[in-house]
């Protein structure tokens, strides 16, 4: 028990400094000014400056370019030897959740939502962060069919719940194809009942059936006030219903889909699907056979959200290849890569380097891959993903081209304020180092008083004059 | 260590000689010439240097070697050399596809198999094998998992027919998954998942821990009586188990001890003190905490995956990636891994982010190719560019750790292995789609 206590106390005391240290207030300039001198700015949307500097007003990017100098009063971060890019946008995440992504008890789940269970003491957050991701989109599992509503949050390290939402962004919600929502609960030796479905036929069957629903409730709201507008007195209003009211959102175009799926065959399923229904897709996520139908995926405009080389982990993931994106760029597939992991969103940018060596993506093409692409697949494209006056400023800093295997973020800033700084995290450890050890010599000092028979105290009174519950 | 290796050398740079004439006529002649070789032997890099490759060995490595008649010239121009890579932990040709049991023969049941041997089980044909040796990996070690003593890791060259032909060491050592007193704290903290898995009492680990290690104890000592009945009586009937055990016992065997977590290192090594084994501790998350003691009593690490999440809510966010520095400061031997069938051609970037985060460039480099041979013991025959050992070398148009370098040609024990895998033929065929 003590030393349960003792590491809950190092753990409360470990995120309290780092919430103490990225106090957003103390890292930002009074006037709302920074200035990034003198680096090597990848802007993404037109190209690199060898030699420029970035001027912040208020969280945004307010000029950027070779000539850009130091208004009085404003910080300045030396950025000379080093290279900034855009914040890193993770298209597929799931920290940040407490308690499950996956309510897998039923089928269609667009009832429940991310937004409902963001966790902001999570430690990936600050760890993702380290790694350059300013935006990440929280999504529900893949356990249904139709899943839950998803969150794009911004890694807003130290703020609350809500401070991490990314406020104003499209909402969103999560389907699922294949492997996963057909055997998350397969019949046989298991302590859950099987669930429909259990075949891909199935999975169709579920999503088609779940829009004819929503057709019909949209229809009867639609009777309900034409029948109210026109004054008729009896006119009941239909029962609210939160599932159909997301996929009624979905079909007027209002709740991007973002679809999990492997094979070629199932994604084009959903296309089909989708096109009858007269929704588009925002993205495909995994589609690790895209580049069998990029030309299918395309067409229909739907954005492509992949691994950069995982594969074979499971049988849709056999025919994967590395060269996924690669090929999907070329036929015109808007393309990002993603983590859904934790770990793997903190080297993102050098997950994107594959997509160069795999298939011979550009250097832009590749930094876009986590920045730019990503943003319009979500829809936030005029906030965030690259460097340009007038957005976010999102940026990570480098100390070598982020290309690079031994590219390691220095700094990330989000709204124009450093919420991660390598030198500021060496300085904390060292703090938490000492306060760990303050922490120990008190434990051990109250163990050798509690050992010693001469010093045992009787029980506090408040607890001798409570009755003891009956029962327990 | 060093002696032995330059005496070996010798002999087999003997053996080229001798039969470098006959080679030349079979065609079995490369040089790779004007190259930048990375040689990570005695001879360091060199900036222009060309290498001669004769009957499968190196037959000559340095700025004027004579290339023989005949010989199929590589212009290097351009190109680096580098020893081909070898990844000291993997289950590759165990697995094909993680989330289907036909095709994994990795874990078998019982928690005591010291007598079987990976080397029955791999797949030769396994689609991992081309994929991993095309990023430059020319070796692997195939290692069962499960239960307390898995059996026995097999050191497989990239490339063959049959695994006859692929094997290195048909037996590189005893995987022994030491008994822990942490896994079940880790499990809990590890991956930044909250709850998971379930409570033990510590006094209930500490027994279970006991209980273990007295089986393991009680094992090796009856494989010691066995060994002296067999010798004794040679009618005395044959244990399979204890007879796997008895080059262990003797010390001729390598251990593969898996322990993670300091605590968990430290009683490793006095276990393996105690039983005079010969010990490689595979794993090693705090290995860095128990720097003194390995340096000490001499034990390598073959290190898990670096490219991995703290186990700890208030570690360091980069404490796996720092890990090797702290590793090579200590004057540890370690090697660096990545050990899923699927990932094992990501090596290279285990070696490059342990450079990011503190780790010499050439210490990086030998921690996924001199350190594992040393450590596995056949750095006599791979692990560098030296005249009379096996040729796996990889040709590249760049630093051999950076994610966009290319490999240009392999060659693996002297062939020269065609760069084609499962996903460069997909990539063909979609790209041509019309």
């Amino acid at each position: 028990m003590k030393r349960n206590v003792l590491t809950a106390a190092l753990i409360i005391i470990a995120c309290a400094s780092y919430l103490l240290a990225f106090d957003p207030q103390s890292a930002a300039s009074s006037a709302g000014l920074t200035l990034i001198k003198d680096a090597t700015i990848l802007t993404v949307s037109h190209g690199t400056i060898p030699k420029g500097s970035i001027l912040i007003r208020d969280g945004k990017i307010a000029e950027v370019g070779p000539e850009v100098k130091a208004p009085a009063g404003a910080t300045v971060i030396d950025g000379s030897g080093q290279y900034v890019m855009p914040g890193i946008i993770d298209c597929h995440s799931h920290i940040a959740t407490a308690g499950g992504v996956n309510e897998g008890s039923l089928a269609v789940t667009a009832m429940v939502g991310v937004e409902d269970v963001i966790d902001s003491t999570d430690i990936n957050i600050y760890r993702d962060l380290a790694g350059g991701v300013t935006s990440s989109n929280i999504l529900h599992g893949s356990a249904n069919p139709i899943g839950g509503r998803n969150q794009l949050i911004k890694l807003r390290w130290g703020k609350d719940a809500r401070g991490l939402i990314f406020e104003g962004a499209q909402p969103g919600i999560k389907f699922a194809l294949g492997e996963n929502p057909k055997r998350s609960r397969s019949a046989g030796p298991s302590t859950t009942p099987a669930r429909y479905p259990q075949t891909r036929m199935g999975v169709e069957d579920v999503i088609r059936e779940a829009f004819i629903e929503a057709r019909t409730y949209m229809q009867r709201w639609d009777d309900y006030k034409k029948r109210a507008a026109g004054g008729e007195r009896t006119a009941i209003p239909p029962r609210r219903d939160l599932k159909l009211e997301a996929l009624a959102e979905v079909l007027r175009g209002e709740r991007l889909v973002h679809s999990h799926g492997y094979r070629a065959d199932e994604i084009l399923m959903l296309i089909r699907l989708a096109d009858e229904f007269g929704f588009k897709i925002a993205t495909f996520q995994h589609v690790l056979e895209g580049y069998k139908i990029a030309r299918e995926i395309a067409a229909h405009g739907a954005g492509a959200s992949t691994f950069s080389d995982w594969w074979a982990y499971k049988v849709e993931a056999y025919d994967a290849i590395p060269h996924n994106a690669a090929i999907m760029t070329r036929k015109g597939v808007l393309v990002s890569i993603n983590s859904d992991s934790a770990e793997e969103a903190r080297h993102l940018n050098q997950e994107a380097a594959k997509c160069m060596k795999y298939g011979g993506l550009s250097e832009q093409e590749a930094l876009a891959l986590v920045t730019l692409n990503p943003a319009k697949q979500l829809r936030v494209d005029r906030r965030v993903g690259s460097i340009d006056p007038g957005k976010d400023a999102d940026l990570v800093i480098y100390n070598r081209h982020p290309l690079s295997v031994y590219a390691v973020a220095q700094k990330v800033l989000i709204d124009g304020q450093v919420y991660f700084d390598v030198k500021k995290d060496l300085e904390l450890r060292q703090f938490m180092e000492k306060e760990r050890n303050e922490l120990k010599e008190k434990d051990r000092k109250n163990q050798d008083r509690e050992r010693r028979p001469d010093s045992r105290r009787g029980p506090p009174t408040d607890v001798t004059a409570t009755a003891a519950p009956p029962e327990q | 260590m060093k002696k032995p290796i330059t005496l070996v050398n010798w002999a087999f740079a003997l053996t080229a000689l001798a039969l470098a004439g006959r080679a030349a006529a079979e065609n079995h002649v490369y040089a790779i010439r004007d190259a930048k070789v990375h040689t990570l032997g005695s001879s360091g890099t060199l900036p222009r240097a060309t290498v001669v490759v004769v009957d499968g060995k190196i037959a000559g490595v340095g700025e004027g070697v004579k290339i023989p008649a005949g010989a199929q010239i590589i212009n290097g121009q351009g190109l680096e050399v580098y020893p081909g890579m070898i990844n000291a932990w993997s289950n590759l040709g165990l697995t094909e596809i993680t989330s289907v049991p036909a095709t994994n023969d990795a874990a078998e049941l019982g928690d005591y198999n010291p007598h079987l041997l990976a080397f029955t089980a791999i797949h030769p044909a396994s689609e991992h094998i081309p994929v991993t040796r095309v990023n430059g990996i020319t070796a692997s070690l195939s290692a069962p998992s499960g239960g307390i003593i898995a059996g026995q890791a097999t050191l497989l060259h990239l490339d063959g027919w049959t695994v006859d032909e692929m094997a290195l060491l048909k037996s590189a050592g005893l995987v022994l998954d030491f008994p822990s007193l942490d896994a079940a704290q880790r499990s809990r903290a590890g991956g930044g998942g909250r709850g998971g898995a379930q409570r033990r009492s510590f006094a209930d680990i500490k027994r279970n821990y006991e209980k273990r290690v007295k089986e393991l104890s009680d094992l090796l000592e009856a494989a010691r009586h066995y060994d002296k009945a067999r010798g004794a009586n040679p009618g005395t009937e044959r244990d399979r188990k204890l007879e796997a055990l008895v080059p262990v016992i003797k010390g001729e065997l390598p251990v593969f001890l898996q322990a993670d977590s300091e605590r968990d290192i430290k009683n490793a090594v006095d276990f393996a003190r105690k039983e005079k084994l010969k010990v490689v501790i595979q794993g090693g998350r705090e290995a860095n905490k128990t720097g003194e003691l390995l340096k000490r009593e001499n034990i390598p690490v073959i290190l898990g995956s670096i490219v991995a999440l703290p186990d700890r809510e208030d570690d360091p966010y980069d404490a796996r990636f720092t890990l090797p520095r702290d590793l090579a400061r200590a004057g540890i031997k370690f090697a660096l891994t990545s050990s899923s069938s699927s990932e094992v051609r990501n090596l290279p970037y285990e070696a490059g982010f342990a450079e990011a985060y503190g780790l010499s460039h050439e210490d990086a480099l030998k921690a996924v190719t001199l350190n594992p041979a040393e450590i596995l013991g056949v750095a006599a025959k791979v692990g560098s560019i030296e005249t009379g050992k096996i040729a796996d070398l990889v040709v590249t148009d760049g630093d051999l750790l950076e994610i966009r370098t290319q490999v240009k040609h392999l060659f693996i024990a002297g062939k020269n292995v065609s760069l084609e895998t499962k996903h460069t033929r997909l990539y063909e065929k979609y790209l041509n789609r019309p």
